[in-house]
């Protein structure tokens, strides 16, 4: 049998994960309503003050949307190592970094971008300044993903483990340090009317690094974890 | 070959290794204490005490090397981690996982040594800032490590596995650094440093360099017992080690024999 | 002597410190010898199991 092009499988598997969210739609929310619960929390844990959740807003909804991203980043590989077409995938002819890339795309888009979008719901609930809106949304752009490829190096790392819940938090916890820091850091300068542009400049060029290396390091981690 | 090559191929093999390393082993442990009680000595004793800081500035014998050793450990576990991903040699995956707690410890008592310091300079245990909260992501990178390393069965699995984490570390800790910089700018946190801007006076440098001296022998001396007990796990099937065992006088064998 | 131990009314913190670095770095310095000698002990015990099973039939 002659293997089809690249491009194919690419598109391929693209469409078979889709199809996969699509038929478990119900458990695509559940990022979702933990932000929600996170982000309600706070202001029972330090009243309802205006002055005080406006201060934390940022920072919170940051923390409440990497959490939510955490919980979803073990589903990555769980399902397909499961049924055997991550060893099929590995076994293909086509650039292993790629499809790996295709898979996290579709991971970024089923869990990250509906966080994205009730960020602006969340930002309302925490008095988040209009002006910062704008912001948070671009450094949540640029956040999620990075968080997405990151995550996913780590997740290939503890795919072959039956409980990784703990440990791929511990892998990842280091590792995004940096992304929440300039993440809310953007944010809180711009809340302070500070210029902002460096931080997000920053996340975007650390976004460009990872597209670039991510796919390759969860590709080697991945065949390390599956010898 | 080269008589240097062939020995250093020699030592990749893990029963010369184990002898090698048993050989060395009293010696750098007798180097380490020795070195280490002079330094202690000169850091407690000999050096005046700081005209700022009084007698408190004497936990700088304990934390600055450690500090220094947290570091280098880091940088030792990672070049191990690059060889044994590289060329696969097994000895490399041995020596980069035992490194790990050592450097883990390392980082436990700097961490907790600076705030010991912390509490009667900044009047506070804990302050946000560059270098402490660098060290504590640096914890959490070796505790990523040992834990990894221990969760998957395999053990060769689990050390290149554990092996690559310590590397993706390599690219996250300058990172990691610079932001964690950038933050406090950001945050007007605070700006004092323990080591301050005066240059340090000899009497108080020597014992300085002792301590590191001594912390770098230690840390040898470590990772080579723990290389080789890693080493006989590792080979537990293999006829040298065996021999060792058997060779070995057990509590449990004179009861049963 | 007393001075010494009380070193400028920061001793507790000094003595802390250096308590610390010893206990820890004992801690690890005992570790692989417990861990050496676990492992020649569950090696050996294993081997006589087998030599055991060898010679009773």
């Amino acid at each position: 049998m002659k293997p089809g092009t690249t491009s194919a499988a690419c598109v391929a598997l693209l469409r078979r994960d889709l199809a996969l969210t699509w038929r478990r739609r119900g458990d695509a929310l559940n990022p979702l309503l933990f932000a929600v619960i996170v982000v309600a929390l706070f202001p029972f844990a330090l009243g309802p003050e205006a002055q005080v959740l406006e201060r934390i807003a940022a920072g919170t909804i940051f923390v409440a949307v990497l959490l939510a991203a955490l919980l979803s980043l073990d589903s990555l590989f769980r399902s397909d190592l499961d049924d055997g077409s991550l060893e099929q995938l590995v076994l293909s002819p086509h650039p292993l970094s790629l499809l790996l890339a295709c898979k996290i795309a579709i991971h970024w888009l089923t869990t990250a971008l509906p966080l994205i979008a009730i960020a602006p719901l969340l930002a309302m609930l925490l008095h988040l300044p209009d002006s910062v809106l704008p912001v948070l949304l671009a450094a949540l752009a640029l956040a999620t993903p990075l968080l997405s490829l990151i995550g996913a190096i780590c997740v290939a790392l503890t795919v072959a483990l039956r409980r990784s819940g703990m440990l791929l938090t511990l892998l990842v916890l280091p590792l995004i340090v940096p992304v929440l820091i300039f993440g809310a850091g953007a944010c809180n300068a711009a809340q302070a009317g500070l210029p902002y542009a460096a931080p997000l400049l920053w996340l975007g060029a650390w976004l460009v690094l990872a597209l670039v290396l991510a796919p390759l390091a969860t590709a080697a981690a991945l065949k390390i974890s599956l010898t | 070959m080269n008589p240097l090559v062939l020995w250093f191929h020699k030592l990749g093999s893990p029963p010369y290794f184990y002898r090698f390393a048993g050989r060395f082993l009293p010696w750098l442990y007798a180097i380490a204490l020795v070195s280490g009680a002079i330094g202690l000595y000169g850091g407690l004793v000999v050096a005046p005490a700081d005209y700022q800081q009084g007698d408190s500035f004497r936990m700088i014998y304990v934390h600055v090397p450690c500090a220094w050793m947290s570091l280098f450990v880091y940088a030792f576990m990672a070049a191990n981690a690059f060889v044994a991903l590289v060329w696969r040699i097994k000895l490399s995956e041995t020596l980069a996982m035992a490194s790990a707690p050592v450097g883990a410890a390392f980082t436990f008592i700097t961490l907790v040594t600076g705030s010991l310091w912390g509490k009667p300079m900044w009047g506070t245990w804990w302050t946000w800032d560059a270098r402490l909260t660098s060290e504590l992501v640096l914890l959490f990178l070796y505790l990523g490590v040992i834990g990894l390393y221990h969760a998957i069965e395999d053990v060769r699995q689990a050390a290149r596995a554990a092996a690559f984490l310590a590397l993706i570390g390599v690219v996250n800790l300058p990172i990691v650094h610079y932001s964690v910089v950038w933050w406090n700018t950001l945050h007007q946190g605070q700006t004092v440093s323990l080591m301050g801007q005066s240059k340090i006076s000899q009497s108080m440098l020597w014992p300085l360099l002792t301590m590191a001296f001594a912390t770098h022998v230690y840390f040898f001396a470590s990772l080579l017992a723990r290389a080789r007990a890693a080493l006989l796990a590792l080979e537990s099937g293999k006829d040298w080690v065996r021999a060792i065992a058997l060779a070995q006088p057990t509590r449990e064998a004179s009861a049963h024999g | 002597m007393a001075e010494f131990f009380h070193m400028g009314g920061y001793g507790a913190y000094v003595w802390a410190a250096y308590a610390v670095f010893v206990v820890v770095l004992l801690a690890d310095a005992l570790a692989p010898l417990w861990q050496r000698r676990g492992t020649l002990r569950d090696i050996a015990a294993r081997l006589r199991r087998e030599s055991k099973r060898k010679t009773t039939p």
